[in-house]
């Protein structure tokens, strides 16, 4: 093990685990966004528009990032949409998670018992108030479970970014790797690093699920 | 319409014998993914229900082995078999091979999740109102546990299959020539004569992974509706 070159390599490291952060809860975000409002829309059967949601959850969750990034990096230019490859990483990751996260907000929502909202109903509430009150924090609790495992799955996903050229985590390792060859201690930060971007969630997830598991009705 | 497709870049499929290329690519896809999901379900059924014993041991080594597979992405795990054993073992390993060991490591792990899941999922009355009937071990799980792991298990072991065969667009990275490889190809050699062929091609790959897996996840889908009680 050559801990010299280790010690040099961290500073290219901590930059592109920086930009690997930065990048993949960016698209998270816009994930959550996208995912937030697809579900609204497909919760209501909003005409027309709950049909073009439909297309696009099907089609995105049918593909492989890497292909709809080399698709967006790659095949949007020619028709003249240009986007640099951070754009096209957060883009990708957010159309990508989107329609993962407007599948889990979607079930959450429908998986609320009608007698929730007939007794909401018999107590006075609006609708308005029913949908704030009494679905939305239920349907919050049942797929918070599902919304973790996103998290984690999209920031495994990042992993690709390195097929467009954007200087991540991977591609510095390959680059490195490339010019030194000093494999084995490339592959360890690399893998050092994917665990401290990766395990704090996966623990935070593990203790918000047991926390918010109580607000289950009957449970 | 000629120059329309001209101008999409969909004229390159025609060319030759562009298309059957792509889709031999696909195919080679598609074998490491078949292979790699055969042997997951195998393997992680077999450890699924070794799981499910409840022995400690057994547990923690599950457990740690379950959070490494959750944490590291495909991507790092194929470099480290493609690069890093080859390298530390001194030995020479074909692309597709370490794809393989890497996408059946990955698959054991989801797979006996999912087996574990299945099995702690059945309600203890189960097992209480089978000896009650006087159901013998081996009946018990024959008539009455098994069929139900068996209904709750099969819609999420499709959903894997769907799931595994995206992942595998990541073996170009470590040089195997798929289908993502081969429209690069293609694109590379008509750069002069098509020259938008990159948005054909890559929509054309797009389709071809929607088209493989969409027909599986809808199954997997109407399964679990039709199972679910």
């Amino acid at each position: 093990m050559n801990t010299e070159a280790i010690v040099s390599y961290l500073p290219l490291y901590k930059e592109a685990f920086v930009l690997t952060i930065k990048i993949g809860w960016l698209g998270i975000a816009l994930a959550f966004a996208i995912g937030i409002v697809s579900a609204f829309i497909l919760y209501f059967n909003i005409p027309v528009l709950s049909k073009v949601i439909k297309a696009y959850v099907e089609l995105f969750r049918n593909t492989p990032l890497l292909v709809q990034l080399f698709f967006i990096y790659f095949g949007l230019p020619k028709m003249g949409i240009d986007i640099s490859s951070q754009v096209c990483g957060c883009l990708g990751l957010g159309l990508l998670g989107g329609s993962y996260m407007a599948e889990t907000f979607r079930s959450g929502l429908c998986a609320i018992a009608n007698t929730q909202i007939e007794s909401a109903t018999a107590l006075g509430m609006s609708k308005s108030q029913i949908f704030i009150h009494i679905i939305l924090p239920q349907a919050f609790t049942i797929s918070i479970t599902a919304l973790i495992a996103n998290v984690i799955f999209l920031l495994k996903e990042t992993s690709v970014f390195s097929a467009i050229s954007l200087m991540d985590l991977m591609f510095t390792a390959k680059d490195l790797i490339g010019l030194y060859y000093n494999t084995t201690e490339c592959l360890l930060l690399l893998v050092l690093f994917y665990i401290l971007m990766l395990l704090p969630v996966s623990f935070l997830g593990n203790l918000i699920e047991k926390k918010v598991r109580f607000g289950i009705f009957g449970d | 319409m000629n120059a329309f497709f001209e101008k999409l870049g969909f004229d390159v499929l025609l060319k030759g014998n562009n298309m059957l290329r792509l889709l031999q690519g696909l195919g080679v896809a598609l074998r490491i993914s078949v292979i790699s999901v055969v042997i997951s379900i195998v393997l992680g059924i077999i450890l699924g229900v070794l799981m499910a014993q409840k022995n400690k041991v057994i547990n923690v080594i599950a457990k740690i082995y379950l959070e490494i597979v959750r944490i590291m992405p495909q991507m790092v795990l194929l470099f480290i078999v493609y690069f890093g054993i080859t390298k530390v073992l001194g030995i020479n390993m074909e692309a597709e091979k370490a794809s393989i060991i890497v996408f059946t490591f990955w698959g054991t792990a989801e797979m006996s999740d999912l087996v574990r899941g299945s099995l702690i999922s059945i309600p203890k009355t189960q097992y209480e109102s089978s000896e009650a009937l006087g159901f013998t071990k081996s009946q018990m799980y024959m008539y009455v546990i098994i069929p139900q792991t068996i209904r709750r298990l099969i819609p999420l072991s499709i959903n894997l299959i769907t799931r595994m065969i995206k992942t595998t667009s990541l073996v170009m990275m470590i040089g195997i020539v798929e289908v993502l490889k081969v429209g690069q190809q293609i694109i590379e050699a008509n750069r002069k004569t098509s020259p938008n062929a990159a948005f054909g091609i890559f929509a054309t790959v797009f389709l071809l992974y929607f088209i493989a897996c969409w027909p599986i996840s809808q199954l997997s889908k109407y399964l679990e509706r039709r199972w679910e009680n």
